[in-house]
């Protein structure tokens, strides 16, 4: 059975004296059946595919209904020109988020995590940072199991499909399990992991799942960029000693009652919100002709 | 809820992992239970997969199940024109299915010398998919495990023909379900199993009277 909340999972981390990745390694072996060992080939094998998914993005390629496929060439040239607002590191962050919901929407291949529509967050924080500074492979796989952790808590207790919860589960988990799984990378316990990823879920709280046209394009490919720099900045204020009033067990229940309050036109129905707008629905009629 | 690689995963092609890696499943699944690629394809495509199927590429994720490929193969954008190259003719349209899941696809196939098979499958979010009709009869699964479907007449020690092969290959049953579209008449056991069945056990159920046809699904693509 896996975890059903972090408090459960932070007991056994204490009681085992072990982080908090090992507890979900420990807990997916035992799940499954299989050895740590095999357990963490898998897991290498998605931090792997995730290096090199990215890399396949190519600037030029559009999606089939022509909505997206450049954001991520631009966004690189931009930072390139070295004027950013939001600084270097944060550019090649948003780039990156950017290129992997490109790639997605251009049939290219993804890790959903969790889900297709937010398969850029966790490699935007992820693979940018790796390249950015001197960090193990070990380590990263390490993170990799945290952000999975977090994400089944996520599905246990809410929702991870934005039919079901609105955005929040999709773009909004996304984010809190990139949270953790950077703290982790910073050194952070169980207890600050909890803390960032309460804090990203919070600030997503509420978000719409509104597809124009019902395609995994628009707003979704920019929004993994909103999903990406929240968890960063989620993380460090975590990692500032800043914590969440709320334990991250009780935002997660939070967010289930507010997907569960969710007008039907604002999950993943391409009804509600920026695709209900005169100019979504313009888009939505164009391709349907 | 399934274990973290659910959640961090599938590596899959995009843009859906319900209306893309899902209908890749299906063609695969579809093309699985055939036994072989089919000549001719008809593909069906319901609710929501008819509404936006083209933006999110089910038409070429089906196809590209029905040629072989996995969710993650990158050849999925291209499949119509590796479906021309290896001389697989197809139609992909849109039907209005009765009390049909939103996500829903059939798939009549056609080859010489085997009869037409028609299924219906329809894709549960996560990559993940049910088939729910085989030629007319209602079934229900997955294809997540090993599975054994065999086509039988309905009578009496069929099941147990299928049991008996199994134990001989030392193969441990997981669950059974049976099916049929009327008694005495045609009937389907859908039967998940721990351990790779054999062809050699495949072969023997065939070779039995009153029992039609053996397919083994593998859900890791091999046949």
């Amino acid at each position: 059975m896996s975890y059903q909340s972090m408090e459960e999972a932070c007991v056994r981390c204490e009681k085992e004296g072990i982080p908090f990745w090992k507890a979900v390694q420990l807990e997916d072996a035992d799940e499954r059946g299989v050895t740590e060992e095999a357990s963490w080939k898998q897991m290498e094998y998605m931090w792997n595919s995730m290096l090199n998914n990215l890399d396949a993005y190519e600037p030029e390629l559009v999606s089939t209904s022509g909505l997206v496929g450049k954001e991520g060439g631009l966004m690189d040239a931009y930072r390139q020109g070295g004027d950013t607002l939001c600084g270097d590191f944060m550019a090649k962050v948003m780039s990156n988020a950017l290129k992997m919901g490109c790639n997605n929407a251009c049939m290219k291949r993804i890790v959903a995590a969790p889900t297709a529509g937010a398969c850029g967050v966790l490699p935007a924080v992820l693979v940018t940072y790796y390249r950015e500074y001197e960090v193990s492979e070990e380590t990263m796989i390490q993170a990799m199991y945290v952000a999975a952790g977090l994400g089944q808590i996520i599905a246990n207790r809410a929702y991870l499909a934005g039919a079901s919860g609105g955005c929040q589960a999709e773009i909004g988990s996304g984010s809190g399990m990139a949270a953790g799984a950077i703290c982790h990378i910073k050194g952070a316990d169980a207890n600050v992991i909890g803390h960032a990823c309460a804090m990203a879920l919070k600030n997503l709280m509420g978000l719409v799942c509104d597809p124009v046209a019902g395609l995994v394009e628009v707003p979704c490919v920019k929004r993994n960029v909103g999903g990406a720099v929240n968890a960063l900045a989620a993380a460090d204020m975590a990692l500032a000693g800043i914590t969440s009033k709320i334990p991250v067990d009780q935002v997660i229940d939070a967010m289930k009652e507010v997907g569960d309050k969710m007008d039907v036109s604002l999950r993943e129905t391409g009804i509600g919100g920026v695709a209900g707008s005169p100019a979504g629905q313009e888009v939505t009629e164009r391709l349907n002709m | 809820m399934g274990n973290i690689f659910d959640i961090l995963g599938p590596v899959m092609v995009g843009p859906s992992s319900s209306h893309t890696a899902g209908a890749a499943r299906i063609g695969l699944i579809a093309r699985q239970l055939f036994g072989r690629q089919p000549e001719k394809a008809a593909v069906y495509l319901h609710g929501s997969f008819a509404a936006t199927g083209k933006g999110h590429g089910t038409d070429k994720a089906l196809i590209a199940g029905l040629l072989g490929m996995l969710p993650d193969d990158m050849r999925i954008p291209h499949s119509f024109e590796i479906a021309g190259e290896q001389g697989m003719e197809f139609t992909i349209s849109n039907k209005d299915i009765k009390e049909a899941h939103p996500n829903t696809a059939q798939v009549v196939m056609e080859a010489e010398g085997v009869p037409v098979m028609k299924i219906q499958a329809h894709s549960i979010g996560g990559g993940r998919i049910k088939v729910c009709k085989l030629d007319g009869i209602d079934v229900n699964f997955s294809g997540e495990s090993y599975t054994l479907i065999i086509r039988n007449v309905d009578e009496p020690g069929r099941i147990m023909d299928v049991s008996a092969a199994l134990t001989a290959a030392s193969i441990n049953i997981a669950t059974m379900q049976v099916f049929r579209d009327k008694r005495g008449g045609s009937a389907v056991m859908v039967v998940e199993t721990d351990q790779v069945v054999p062809q050699e056990a495949i072969d023997d159920l065939e070779s039995k009277p009153g029992i039609i046809r053996v397919k083994f699904l593998n859900p890791n693509g091999t046949e």
